[in-house]
């Protein structure tokens, strides 16, 4: 990189306090009250909105200097890897279903972390918090048009890439995802910051985007790899924000700190439930493996999280009650997850399969108190059957919890065989959860995801068939009407890895790749 | 004890800044993975301009840093000439 460091004329300190506080006015013709409207009803309390500080000190002068630096870079590799077909140095033609999910379970979620923070940042009187939310609010929609751009390659080539954004809006796992982040930007300013930028920036997304990108680069995924590096150099100016803002709600009053513990409470449980997708990704869906969910967990939530937990205790922040039960969770979740898409696997917009035989054994390896106890004999009879033309596709649909919308695939904390369900009564109806965390979301917000839109009532309803389809109809098949509502088609984005044409088209084309044709 | 962390892209600009941070913290740990480096320490990791400066040839910007930075943990204090990481507990 050619980059100049020009002499500065004042410290960063100052520079920083001059194009931020320095910037900034006290109406006169307007009530403060009427220009941040939604300060005050959350019940946190701000009496020095000056106190606030941004430990990187960065000025949107700065910030625009090295966003078009890294653009730069970016747009040139991602160019790079397209002329040169780099996607047929994949490890293999399986690794393509991780960035259909990423596209259209993830992509989209930038764009609405691009409209929170644009949201929050308007909403809040201090200049401080306003210049770092709008930096951040670039960023997002940064990310989702640099993913879009750099994953639209593998739509030339590859299936189920086709209609992302139409998808997200309807398929039934990618609720999951979408109600995440609706759920925060449909909350308060403040609220949304511990959400997003605390609870899912500071404490979570490094196990999105570190060991999976990593894992991207070890697949041979250069693409990916630079759109998610990329965003990642963004991510540390977010964390940092995240951490800050805990930092400056608590020190503003000891009133605040209940109604924080609360937010990361909640939100620390509906960002890991999101995570349940990227669990599976790692453990089963990259051909060759970094390091395993499990051990991220470890490394970047019990490690990091921990030590993070630790320093907010001065302020009487403590660990979130729920990190108990994903510690009992860690041996199973990805495990429990992929069984799940196995099954559904005529529903979903990517492709499932049963790992190979080496792929069991580094399972067995890295889950050694629950894999061959619990799953691999799960998995080893299906490919079994699969051999005898019995592939098994599950044709019911879930129960899914009102809360985190996932299928009821959870079993009880420290019983693997018996699966978790826990009740509500709301009014005059039943709501179902996949353990007391989402329950207790629910219990304290019970008006507020009353209004879910859950995939799988909404099939029932009829609200999910293509305009004019008549159910009663002699002969209707409900899956193949509520795959086209996906605009999903059957044989080619949908089932088993195993004969897809996106596997036959990658063998051709490597093929033509290594010999003359 | 508490561990802080920065994690960089491994490339030709990040080789000069990970020796420096490692020649300035002798307790840090290099955990070199695929495409990346992470830089593990106790308690506290200090990143100096000038050590930078002196592998680089060149006058170096702290915010540079921000083009190949990946992720880091710990409260952040920047300058102009350092940018540290720490957990006060």
């Amino acid at each position: 990189m050619d980059m100049q460091a020009t002499k500065k004329k004042l410290g960063l300190k100052e520079r920083y306090q001059v194009m931020t506080r320095g910037l900034d006015w006290e109406p006169s013709y307007q009530k403060k009250e009427d220009i941040y409207p939604y300060v005050a009803y959350e019940g946190i309390k701000i009496h020095d909105w000056d106190k606030w500080e941004d430990p990187f000190r960065l000025t949107m002068d700065a910030y625009w200097k090295y966003q078009a630096e890294k653009e730069r870079k970016l747009y040139a590799i991602i160019d790079a890897y397209a002329q040169n077909n780099g996607h047929l140095n994949v490890t293999d033609a399986r690794y393509l279903n991780t960035v259909k999910l990423f596209l259209t379970g993830v992509s989209p979620l930038e764009y609405m972390a691009h409209r929170g923070f644009a949201h929050a940042g308007r909403q809040f009187p201090g200049a401080g918090p306003r210049v770092a939310c709008l930096m951040q609010s670039l960023d997002e929609i940064r990310h989702a048009q640099t993913q879009i751009h750099a994953l639209s390659n593998y739509n030339k080539h590859y299936n189920g890439l086709h209609d992302f954004r139409h998808m997200h809006d309807r398929v039934w796992y990618l609720s999951v995802p979408k109600s995440f982040f609706d759920d925060a930007v449909t909350a308060g300013p403040f609220e949304f910051m511990v959400a997003i930028g605390f609870s899912f920036e500071y404490v979570l997304t490094n196990l999105l985007f570190v060991p999976f990108v990593s894992g991207a680069a070890y697949n041979g995924d250069m693409s990916t790899m630079t759109f998610g590096f990329s965003a990642q150099s963004d991510e540390a100016r977010h964390m940092t924000l995240g951490l800050e803002v805990i930092k400056f709600i608590l020190e503003q009053d000891p009133d605040n700190l209940p109604i924080v513990q609360r937010w990361i409470d909640k939100w620390t449980w509906r960002g890991y439930r999101v995570l349940t997708l990227v669990a599976m990704m790692m453990d089963y869906m990259l051909p060759k493996r970094t390091m395993s969910w499990k051990e991220a967990w470890e490394v970047y939530f019990e490690e990091n999280g921990g030590a993070l937990f630790k320093d907010l205790a001065r302020y009487g922040i403590t660990m979130p009650k729920c990190a108990e039960t994903i510690a009992l969770e860690k041996d199973h979740l990805s495990h429990q997850a992929w069984g799940t898409f196995y099954n559904y696997g005529a529903a979903a917009a990517f492709h499932t399969w049963v790992p190979e035989k080496e792929e069991l054994d580094w399972l067995a390896s890295k889950y050694p108190d629950s894999f061959d106890k619990h799953y691999r004999p799960r998995l080893e009879y299906w490919r079994e059957q699969a051999a005898k033309g019995n592939r098994f596709y599950n044709k019911t649909l879930p129960m899914l919890c009102q809360t985190c919308q996932i299928p009821m695939l959870f079993t009880e904390p420290g019983d693997p065989t018996k699966i978790c369900y826990r009740e509500v009564d709301y009014k005059d109806n039943k709501y179902h959860f996949c353990s007391d965390h989402c329950k207790e979301i629910f219990e304290h917000e019970p008006e507020k995801y009353i209004q879910s839109w859950l995939p799988v009532h909404q099939i029932y309803q009829g609200n999910c068939f293509p305009e004019g389809t008549d159910p009663t109809a002699e002969g209707f098949d409900p899956l193949a009407a509520v795959l086209q509502y996906y605009h999903l088609e059957f044989g080619r984005d949908n089932l088993d890895f195993e004969g897809s044409e996106d596997q036959k088209n990658f063998d051709a084309w490597r093929g033509m790749a290594t010999k003359n044709a | 004890m508490s561990t802080v962390f920065i994690a960089l892209q491994t490339n030709e600009d990040t080789r000069p800044i990970i020796e420096a941070i490692v020649a300035d913290n002798p307790h840090a740990r290099v955990n070199e993975q695929p495409a990346m480096v992470k830089i593990d320490a106790e308690r506290t990791l200090t990143v100096r301009r000038s050590s930078i400066e002196a592998l680089l040839g060149r006058d170096f910007d702290l915010q540079e840093l921000h083009i190949n930075l990946i992720s880091l943990s710990g409260n952040i204090d920047e300058t102009d000439d350092e940018l540290t990481l720490s957990w006060n507990a």
